[in-house]
This record gives structure tokens, C-alpha cells and sequence, in this order.
């Protein structure tokens, strides 16, 4: 038998697959096809402090090997989450719950992470700061490593859990930012949030998404989200939850060997509603073939 | 259908909750895959279609070396297959459109909420423009053995877009034919055959925008409305189709694809 746990600051994950914010609604409606306890947890939508339409429609393109998406936030807003969406996801899902904040100012960073901090099941927070499909607030504060930090020190002054800050692709040096997140407090960072792109509608030569620019991942991005986790771990000593087109077992131990003490699956759900229970199905055959007893040995091994 | 009431900010009401919808992954062969039209297609899958509840229900099929998926309502189904009509208009499609028998395709089935025939009284009026016109025929086929009597409007742009005039009304449905150039049946788009259907107790509908909202003021009656939307999941994971109602925020893959007429927001 192998040995997949993983401990994320204390929290131990039976395995290291975390289905990603936004790819996995509130997690129940993946209930009705198979038993989501197999995961290891669950990275619920961004919340923010109200309620969010998000951007206007079309906010979904695809690409060569991925999709682009404009979701732009939209959640039913951090009170209707705790008073409905937790509790249905905790009849269905017993493991620990990885809850993602969003904010468009440090007050509702706050307001969020303290608020969601005391729900029992969430044991830990996902800061987004790198959300490129909102005009303000969002990604901007994770394009500069001292608007990273200042945000770093506000919510873990106030949260419960231990708090992970998600970082943006789309900046100069983020092995920078996932340090000043580091020296302002976060108990880990979780990378990468999608690169900004774009696709043009040939029937009318307009940008085919409404916001007109979209994040990218899936497939396509695996690279990039490989290399960026590689230079966070050399960067860092906190663990890292690593992202950004993981679409099967091998990727996970790939972004494992970059550093990865965590994976989380993103577009491949949107794609395919059983990516994440195939991936944690074959990942301990996949162990033994590579000759992996303990999963936990190999995190940075590529290093 | 019941729209179960609400405020604005009541989103997210996930109509599996009533046990009705539960989407199934599965292989289906490919049993043919003909020209019906112009640039328009009909392709019967055999598989299990055990997910496949209501007309107005759309399955969501991977193609190989497209990374989303395509969303196509069932225009019909039976014990152990289903019948989806297409239009060729980008590459996916065209991809479909030359695919042969005997090929499989990795299919999620059993997506959306579907038409609801309970309130449709006894002469319900059904109107399709072009590409939404397959899940009508399923809706006329399960209306009329309720013994209910439909009429159909079917909008096309031309005569050579036609498609299913005869097996709409080997249904027993009255049929209306539109074409925009006149050049078969009344000249004009669907709601100009409103005059020519006569009376209607109840009015469902499903094409593009344009056509749902011309239907929406011509109508006089409550009725069901079918929308389309760029899909990321098809199935609830993604917040990628959502659209505004009077009833709050509402997933087209799941609370929709069909709307009741009052809580249509334009
Ligand atoms: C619930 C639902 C039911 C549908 N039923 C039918 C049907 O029965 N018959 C039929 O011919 N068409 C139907 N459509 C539209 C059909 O999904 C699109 O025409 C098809 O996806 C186009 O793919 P493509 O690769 O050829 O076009 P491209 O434009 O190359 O596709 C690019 C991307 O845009 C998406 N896209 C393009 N047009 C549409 C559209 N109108 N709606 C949603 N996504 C779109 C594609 O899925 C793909 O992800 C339905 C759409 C929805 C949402
Ligand atoms: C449709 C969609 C919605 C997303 N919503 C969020 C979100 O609300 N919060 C967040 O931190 N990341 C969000 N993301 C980013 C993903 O969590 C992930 O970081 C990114 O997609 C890269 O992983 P992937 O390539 O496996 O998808 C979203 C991604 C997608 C595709
Ligand atoms: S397409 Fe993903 S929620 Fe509707």
C-alpha cells in the first residue's frame, strides 16, 4: 500500500488532488455522479463579501488545449455561502474544505476571511489576489509584491486558518511575490491563477468574450504553471499548492517533484466531470511504477 | 414547469435537488449521420440514454481534439438511442458532420431541465427557428401522446434549410412552415404564422434570441422559452452560462435551458 497523504500546515489530506476554485461549484453537484470523499479536499468558488453577477455573456472561449474564461467572480455572495452552500456540501462531503476569498479591498479581504474562518469544515483559506477577469481589485493586488504582503498581513491578523495566498501568472518575477507573502505571515501559496488571453470571432471580427480578455488554462499551461511552481519552491519554505492544467496523474507528480506538497485540478473537470476521481484512481498505480512508497518524499524532488 | 418563487438573489437552485436531473457519462456508436439540409444534419446515437428524461434535455458531446465539449439538444430518444439534429457552423460541427457510422463519441447525457407538459392545456402552439427546432419534435411527440393537440410553427430562412416538415406532421401535429425568402409556406419569420395557428392554450418555443423574444411579444399565453449559451461545463461546475431572471441568477446548463415566460429578463 502506498502512502498518498499530504500535510498542508497541519491539515492532513488523505491525497494530494484538491479540485480547483471556480472548476467545481460548491462540490455537490459533482456528489451525484460519484462519491467526492476520494478527493483529498475541495477548493470552493471565490466568495466575495456580496453578491456577484460576474461579467456579461459570452464568458467562455476555447483555445488550442485549454479554455479561456471571463467568469468574473460571480458567487452568491459570502453570507448566502455560509448559510447554504457550505451545508449542502458538508451532507455529501466529509474531508476538509479549502475555502477561496476574493475582495476588491483589503476591508472585505478581511471581512471574508474572518467570517468563513470560524465555519468548523473550512480548514484552510485560499486568498485570491490574482483574479484577472475583474476591473478592480482582484489581480492587482497580486502584481506587486507590497500590496501581496499588505494583504497577507490584514487577513492573517484576523483568520482562523491557516491562510494561502493564490498567486497571479500574469507579473514580472512571482517567486518575489510568493516571498512577500511568506515574510508578511501566509502559511503557504497556491499557483498558478490563469494567464490573461484572448480569441477573436471571425463571423464579426469582435473579441469573442464580452469582458474582451479571459484567464487561460488547462493543458496549455502546464508548462508555464511547472516552471512557475519550480522557482516559488526555491523561493519559499511554506508548503505550496501547485495548479495550472493538471490533467493526470503524472502531472501531479511532475508539479510534486517542482515542489508541489498539494495539486489542484481545474479546467480538466470543466472538460470532464471524472477528471479528479481518475486522477486519484491512478495515481497509486502510478506510484508503484515510478516506485513511490510515500508521497510525501518526492515533494521538490526535481530540484 | 413550477418556478419555485424566489427573490433576485436567490441563485444557484439546482433543479437536481428535486431528483429529476442526474447527469450519466457514457460511450454511444454512431448509427447514422445524415444530410438533412442545407448545412443541417442528423446523427442517431445508440447508447444508454437512461439519463435522458424530458424533451428540451441536451447532451454534451467530446469531440476528439476540441477541449470543450458540444452542447446538442435530443430531438428524440427510445429505449436505447437518440436522434440530435445539428447545424454545421464552426469547426466542431463540421468535425461531427463527418464522422461515420460506427464511430463512438464520449457523450454526458441527461443535462438541463428540459420542457415540462403539465401546463401546456390542450392546444399548446410550438415554435422552433432553425438549429432550435430538433427538441420540439420530442416536446410535439410527447404532447400529442397525452392526447393533446399541437400546433407547430417551424422558421427556416429558405426552403433548402427545411428539415423534419413531414415527420412533425407524421406526429400528428398541424404543421406551419416560415422561410424568411418565402420560397415554401407563409413568407416572414415564426411569429408571422401566429395569425394562421389560430387559438393556443399555452406557447413553447426554442431558436435564436431574436426569435424567442419576437415569440415573447407575440404571445399571448404563458409559456416555455429555450436559450443557447457558450458553455464551459454543461453541467453546473462552472458559472460559464449563467444568465439573469426575475428569480435570481440561473445556470442555462442546469436551472435552464428552458425558462418560463415570466421570469425572462431581456
Ligand atoms: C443547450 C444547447 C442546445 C443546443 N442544441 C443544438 C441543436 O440541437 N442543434 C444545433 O445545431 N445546435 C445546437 N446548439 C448550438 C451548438 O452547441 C453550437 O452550434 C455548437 O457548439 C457550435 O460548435 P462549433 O465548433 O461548430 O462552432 P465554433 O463557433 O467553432 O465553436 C467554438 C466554441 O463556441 C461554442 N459555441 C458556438 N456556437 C454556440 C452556440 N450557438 N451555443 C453554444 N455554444 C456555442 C462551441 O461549443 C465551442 O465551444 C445548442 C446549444 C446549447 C447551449
Ligand atoms: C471557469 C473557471 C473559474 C475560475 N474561478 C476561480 C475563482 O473563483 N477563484 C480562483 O482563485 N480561481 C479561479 N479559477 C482559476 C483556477 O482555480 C485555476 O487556478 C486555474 O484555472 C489553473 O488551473 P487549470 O489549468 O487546471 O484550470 C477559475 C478557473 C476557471 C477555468
Ligand atoms: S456551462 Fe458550466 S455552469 Fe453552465
Amino acid at each position: 500500500m502506498v502512502d498518498t497523504r499530504v500535510n498542508l500546515s497541519g491539515v492532513i489530506l488523505s491525497n494530494p488532488i484538491i479540485p480547483a476554485s471556480g472548476t467545481f461549484g460548491f462540490g455537490y453537484e459533482f456528489a451525484e455522479i460519484y462519491d467526492i470523499n476520494i478527493l483529498g479536499s475541495i477548493s470552493i468558488k471565490g466568495t466575495t463579501r456580496e453578491l456577484r453577477f460576474g461579467n456579461e455573456q459570452p464568458r467562455i472561449a476555447e483555445t488550442p488545449c485549454g479554455m479561456l474564461n471571463a467568469i468574473g467572480l460571480q458567487n452568491p455572495g459570502i453570507d448566502k455561502v455560509i448559510s447554504e452552500e457550505l451545508p449542502k456540501l458538508r451532507k455529501v462531503f466529509k474531508k476538509p474544505i479549502i475555502a477561496n476569498i476574493s475582495g476588491f479591498s483589503i476591508d472585505e479581504y478581511v471581512y471574508c476571511c474572518e467570517l468563513i474562518g470560524k465555519e468548523e469544515q473550512v480548514e484552510i483559506i485560499e486568498v485570491n489576489i490574482s483574479c484577472p477577469n475583474v476591473k478592480e481589485g482582484g489581480m492587482s493586488f497580486g502584481t506587486l509584491p507590497e500590496n501581496a504582503a499588505e494583504v497577507t498581513r490584514a487577513v492573517k491578523a484576523v483568520a482562523k486558518k491557516p491562510v494561502y495566498m493564490k498567486l497571479s501568472p500574469n507579473v514580472r518575477d512571482i517567486a518575489e511575490i510568493a516571498a512577500a507573502c511568506e515574510e508578511a505571515g501566509a502559511d503557504g501559496i497556491s499557483l498558478i491563477n490563469t494567464l490573461t488571453g484572448m480569441r477573436i470571432n471571425l463571423n464579426n471580427m469582435k473579441p469573442v468574450l464580452n469582458n474582451i480578455t479571459g484567464g487561460l488554462s488547462g493543458p496549455a499551461v502546464f508548462p508555464v504553471a511547472l516552471r512557475m511552481v519550480w522557482e516559488v519552491y526555491e523561493a519559499v519554505s511554506i508548503p505550496i499548492i501547485g495548479m495550472g492544467g493538471v490533467s493526470t496523474a503524472e502531472d501531479v507528480i511532475e508539479m510534486m517533484l517542482a515542489g508541489a506538497t498539494a495539486v489542484s485540478v481545474g479546467a480538466a473537470n470543466i472538460k470532464d466531470p471524472y477528471a479528479s476521481k481518475n486522477i486519484v484512481e491512478s495515481l497509486p498505480d502510478l506510484m508503484n511504477k515510478l516506485g513511490i512508497n510515500k508521497l510525501e518524499d518526492i515533494i521538490g524532488g526535481a530540484h | 414547469m413550477k418556478c419555485n418563487g424566489g427573490s433576485p438573489g436567490d441563485c444557484f437552485r439546482a433543479v437536481g435537488e428535486k431528483g429529476t436531473i442526474k447527469m450519466k457519462k457514457s460511450i454511444f456508436t454512431i448509427l447514422s449521420n445524415r444530410k438533412l439540409a442545407k448545412n443541417t444534419y442528423e446523427m442517431v446515437l445508440k447508447g444508454d440514454v437512461s439519463a435522458i428524461k424530458r424533451p428540451g434535455q441536451f447532451i454534451n458531446i467530446a469531440l476528439d481534439g476540441f477541449y470543450l465539449r458540444r452542447p446538442i439538444s435530443v430531438c428524440d430518444w427510445d429505449k436505447d438511442s437518440a436522434t440530435i439534429i445539428y447545424k454545421v457552423v464552426g469547426k466542431g460541427t463540421e468535425y461531427m458532420s463527418k464522422l461515420s457510422e460506427g464511430a463512438e463519441l464520449e457523450v454526458l447525457s441527461g443535462l438541463g431541465n428540459g420542457y415540462d407538459t403539465e401546463e401546456s392545456g390542450v392546444n399548446p402552439l410550438l415554435i422552433g427557428g432553425g438549429s432550435g427546432i430538433p427538441p420540439l419534435y420530442a416536446l410535439a411527440k410527447e404532447l400529442i401522446a397525452q392526447g393533446k393537440k399541437p400546433t407547430v410553427i417551424l422558421g427556416f430562412n429558405s426552403k433548402d434549410e427545411v428539415f423534419y416538415k413531414d415527420e412533425f406532421s407524421a406526429l400528428g401535429a398541424r404543421v406551419l412552415i416560415t422561410t424568411a425568402d418565402g420560397s415554401l409556406g407563409i413568407k416572414g419569420f415564426a411569429t408571422d404564422a401566429f395569425e394562421s395557428a389560430g387559438d393556443y392554450t399555452y406557447t413553447y418555443a426554442c431558436g435564436p434570441e431574436p426569435m424567442l423574444k419576437a415569440v415573447y411579444n407575440t404571445s399571448v399565453t404563458d409559456g416555455q422559452y429555450s436559450f443557447e449559451q457558450r458553455m464551459g461545463c454543461g453541467f453546473g461546475a462552472c458559472m460559464g452560462c449563467v444568465c439573469r431572471t426575475k428569480y435570481g441568477y440561473k445556470r442555462i446548463c442546469r436551472e435552464g435551458p428552458v425558462l418560463v415566460k415570466e421570469e425572462i429578463v431581456w
